[in-house]
C-alpha cells in the first residue's frame, strides 16, 4: 500500500471509531460548553482584549483534551498491528490530518457558542479566521506529536501539558496579536507577516514530525 | 574526538581564556556609551554564557541524532550530560542578563515588567522550559533504550524549536536586543575590535569549561552503568574515557 491510500484508510478508521463511541467527542464538547458557560454567568458583555484572551483559552484547554488520547488512548497490540499493515510515517501523518479535522470542528464550534453567549467583536474577519485555522493545524500537528512521545512514558497525561504547552506559548503569542489586531481594525496586510510565520511553522513542524515519528515508534 | 577528553590541554586553555576574560574584561578601555556605560563589560559574561549554552546543545544534539543511527548507549549519555550542563549557563545567562537589563532597559521602573515583553527574553525562558521537559521526560521513563529513544527524538525537536525562538522570531518582531527587531548589532559601536578580542575567547573559554564538567558527568554516567550492570556498547572508548 502506498502513503497517500494507507494514510487515508487510517483516517478513515479514525472518524469510524470516533463515530462508533461517541462519548469521546461529546465529553470534549461538554468541556468546552461548561467553559463558556462559565464565562457568560461571569461577563455580561465582553469587549476586545478579554474575549480574545476568553477565547484562546478555551482552544488550547479543549484542545489537548481532545488531542491528548490520540495515541494514549490506542493499546499496545493495536499499535503493533497497525505498524505491521502502514508504515510510520502514514501513521503519523493520518492522526495530524485527523487531529485537524477535528480541531477545526471545534473551533468552528466554539466561535458559534461564544459568540452565541459573548457577542462577535471581531472586525477582520479573513485574517481571524486564517489565525484560527492556522492555529487548530499547528495545534493539531503539535499535540499529535507530543502525545506519541508522552505516550512512550509512565504518567504520561501530565507530561503532555509538561512538553507541548512550552512549544505553544510562542505560537500562541503571534496568534493573540493577529486575533488583537483584528478585533481592533479592519486591515489584513498588517497581519500578513505573522500569517506567514505561523504558516512556515506549521510547515517546519509537521516535516519535523514526519522525520522524527518512525524513530519513536520501535518498541 | 572522545579520546581527546582525558588529556590535559584543553583544559589548561580553558583555564587560561577564562583568566584572560575576567581580568581583561575588566581592565579593558571600552567604548563610552550612553545608558548602557560601564555595563556593557557584562557582554563577556551573559552573551557567552548564552552562546557556550547553544554550542552545548549543538554537541547535545549531534549525539541525539548519532544515537538514534547507532543505538549506543555512550552516545545517549553524552547528549544528556552535556544538555543537563547547557541548562545550567542558560540560566546563568538568564541571571546576568536580569542583572544588566534592570540597570539599563528597566532602569525607571520597580518591576521586572519589561523582562518578558521582549520577545528575546520569552524565547530563551521557552528554551529553557522546553530543556526543562526534556529531563522530566527522561526521568518518567525507565527502561533506558527506550528512554534514550524518545529523548533523543524529543531533544532534536526541541533544539530545533528552541533555535527558532531565541534566534528566529526575535529577529522578525519587536526586541530590544542588539541585531534583532531592526536594531544595530556589535558592528556599530565595537569600531576597534576591542571588545570581540575578549568576547570570542570568553565564549571559547566557557564552552571549554562547560564540555569540562560535562566530561567528569558523563564518566560518573559510565561509573553508575557499570556499577549497575547496563549494558553499554563499545567497552574500549568507555574504558578510556573513564580513566
Amino acid at each position: 500500500m502506498n502513503l497517500l491510500s494507507s494514510t487515508f484508510s487510517l483516517i478513515k478508521k479514525d472518524i469510524l471509531l470516533e463515530w462508533r463511541n461517541k462519548y469521546a467527542i461529546s465529553g470534549i464538547l461538554m468541556y468546552m460548553l461548561s467553559i463558556i458557560l462559565i464565562i457568560f454567568f461571569t461577563f455580561e458583555n465582553v469587549q476586545g482584549p478579554v474575549w480574545v484572551v476568553l477565547f484562546w483559552i478555551i482552544i488550547l484547554f479543549t484542545a489537548i483534551n481532545a488531542i491528548a488520547k490520540s495515541f494514549l488512548s490506542e493499546s499496545n497490540g493495536r499499535n503493533l498491528y497497525l505498524y505491521t499493515l502502514a508504515s510510520p510515517q502514514s501513521i503519523i501523518l493520518s492522526k495530524i490530518i485527523y487531529n485537524i479535522c477535528i480541531m477545526l470542528f471545534l473551533c468552528l464550534l466554539a466561535v458559534l457558542f461564544y459568540s452565541f453567549s459573548a457577542g462577535f467583536p471581531v472586525v477582520d474577519n479573513t485574517s481571524f479566521f486564517l489565525a484560527l485555522t492556522l492555529g487548530a493545524i499547528s495545534f493539531a500537528s503539535i499535540f499529535s506529536m507530543m502525545s506519541a512521545i508522552a505516550s512512550k512514558a509512565n504518567n504520561s497525561g501530565t507530561l503532555m501539558a509538561i512538553l507541548s504547552f512550552p512549544i505553544l506559548i510562542p505560537i500562541l503569542k503571534i496568534l493573540l496579536r493577529i486575533s488583537l489586531q483584528a478585533v481592533t481594525e479592519n486591515n489584513f496586510s498588517v497581519n500578513m507577516q505573522d500569517i506567514l510565520y505561523l504558516l512556515a511553522l506549521n510547515v517546519f513542524i509537521i516535516t519535523l514530525a514526519l522525520i522524527l515519528f518512525p524513530y519513536l515508534w520501535r518498541d | 574526538m572522545l579520546k581527546q577528553l582525558h588529556k590535559k590541554w584543553w583544559k589548561i586553555t580553558c583555564v587560561v581564556l577564562l583568566f584572560y576574560s575576567f581580568i581583561y574584561g575588566m581592565l579593558i578601555k571600552v567604548p563610552a556609551l550612553e545608558v548602557l556605560n560601564e555595563s556593557i563589560r557584562n557582554l563577556f559574561f551573559h552573551v557567552s554564557c548564552w552562546f557556550a549554552m547553544i554550542l552545548l546543545l549543538l554537541i547535545s544534539l549531534i549525539y541525539s541524532v548519532k544515537y538514534l543511527r547507532s543505538n549506543k548507549m555512550i552516545d545517549d549519555v553524552i547528549a544528556s550530560e552535556t544538555a543537563r550542563i547547557a541548562v545550567v549557563f542558560g540560566i546563568l545567562g538568564f541571571l546576568t542578563g536580569m542583572l544588566w537589563g534592570q540597570f539599563t532597559w528597566g532602569q525607571y521602573s520597580n518591576s521586572f515588567a519589561w523582562l518578558l515583553q521582549d520577545s528575546k527574553i520569552l524565547g530563551a525562558f521557552i528554551g529553557l522550559l522546553i530543556y526543562f521537559g526534556y529531563f522530566i521526560l527522561r526521568g518518567s521513563i525507565d527502561d533506558e533504550e527506550k528512554r534514550a529513544r524518545v529523548a533523543g527524538v524529543f531533544s532534536i525537536f526541541a533544539f530545533v524549536l528552541l533555535n527558532v525562538f531565541i534566534i528566529v522570531i526575535p529577529r522578525l518582531t519587536d526586541s530590544l536586543h542588539p541585531n534583532n527587531g531592526g536594531n544595530s548589532g556589535f558592528v556599530t559601536y565595537d569600531l576597534d575590535n576591542t571588545l570581540r578580542r575578549v568576547f570570542y575567547p570568553a565564549v571559547f573559554g566557557y564552552f571549554l569549561l562547560g564540555i569540562w564538567i560535562a566530561s567528569l558527568l558523563i564518566r560518573l554516567k559510565i561509573i553508575h552503568y557499570k556499577i549497575h550492570k547496563i549494558h553499554i556498547h563499545d567497552e574500549t572508548t568507555l574504558d578510556s574515557i573513564a580513566k
